[in-house]
């Protein structure tokens, strides 16, 4: 257990990627505050976690609505070590059939949401000197994707955001770090057409899609002593696709 | 006067990280307490709760001591009860 006493703050942890990072960190000891943006979301997370795990409902969105849940975790659990900013969602459309509304909600959930955690939770890391924020972009925030470019544009803007991040709190002791899935067996990627699945098979060196525990292993990596010298770095976990 | 020398002293032991008696009116913060740009935010930040005021950005430039703090925030307090 290398994470005992630290309480983590997961965004999108009612499923996929951010329900799995929310259970590993619990594994290890952590204390998590599982969040969702939807009424009971993360009950089942916060169940499964165990470790006085709390499940919040909170519109990342929404300044007001995290200000609250970050209170809530630190006056609940005693603190705030270490944020995941998971919450993510795709409105995917060609560009010239994108409307504003679909621009507009995905850039407010994965960039602006990442913002408004970052500024709430900051405060008690920079107090303690002691932090961890972990991004979760994408690969096609690095490389792109058609029918993508609000996703994209969102996942792109969270790198230049976590290399100011740590750049504005490393003399604080915290570190911010991005992590850039591939493709993930998840609900988001479900739905993606099955050519792209061989596509991917066929293409990354190591022959599959990635699951949820390969994302899971990083986010771990980056949120614990280990990588206490390593900040505002994208750790690419595709399987080799984008090489 | 003195109330809010005590209080402010209180915002510099919690942000800073400084002991109160090392604490006087004349101390710098950068200078003195060796205060960052983001110490500085931190403590303008910490008045702004502690007072209920709200100190604009092109105004933080003023507040370089303990005393141009208190001077600052009273006149501030002074406006907001006026």
């Amino acid at each position: 257990m290398t994470m005992e006493g630290k309480v983590a703050f997961v965004t999108g942890a009612s499923r996929g990627i951010g329900k799995e990072i929310a259970l590993a960190l619990a594994r290890e000891g952590a204390t998590v505050a599982c969040v969702s943006s939807t009424d009971g979301g993360c009950d089942a997370t916060a169940v499964e976690a165990g470790n006085s795990a709390i499940a919040l409902k909170c519109d990342v969105a929404d300044g007001g609505q995290v200000d609250a849940a970050v209170a809530e975790t630190i006056t609940r659990l005693g603190g705030l070590d270490i944020l995941v900013n998971n919450a993510g969602i795709t409105r995917d459309q060609l560009l010239i059939r994108m409307s504003d509304d679909d621009w507009d909600t995905v850039i407010d959930v994965n960039l602006k949401g990442a913002f408004h955690c970052v500024k709430a939770a900051s405060k008690p890391m920079m107090k303690a000197r002691w932090g961890r924020i972990i991004n979760l972009s994408s690969i096609v925030g690095i490389g792109g994707h058609a029918g993508q470019a609000n996703y994209a544009a969102s996942k792109a803007g969270l790198i230049g955001f976590t290399k100011s991040i740590a750049r504005e709190f490393g003399s604080r002791g915290i570190t911010c770090n991005a992590i850039a899935p591939g493709f993930i067996e998840t609900d988001m990627t479900a739905e993606l057409p099955q050519n792209l699945r061989e596509h991917v098979h066929n293409t990354a060196p190591l022959g599959r899609l990635g699951t949820v525990q390969d994302i899971a292993s990083a986010a771990l990596f980056l949120a614990g002593e280990g990588s206490s010298y390593i900040t505002g770095q994208v750790l690419v976990v595709d399987g080799g696709l984008t090489l | 006067m003195e109330d809010v020398l005590a209080r402010v002293k209180k915002v510099i032991v919690e942000e800073l990280n400084r002991k109160e008696d090392e604490i006087n009116l004349e101390s710098s913060f950068m200078e003195d307490f060796g205060a960052d740009s983001l110490d500085v935010v931190q403590l303008v930040m910490g008045f702004e709760d502690e007072f209920d005021i709200e100190i604009p950005d092109d105004e933080v430039e003023s507040i370089k001591t303990v005393g141009a703090a208190v001077d600052y925030i009273t006149k501030k307090l002074g406006e907001k009860s006026a």
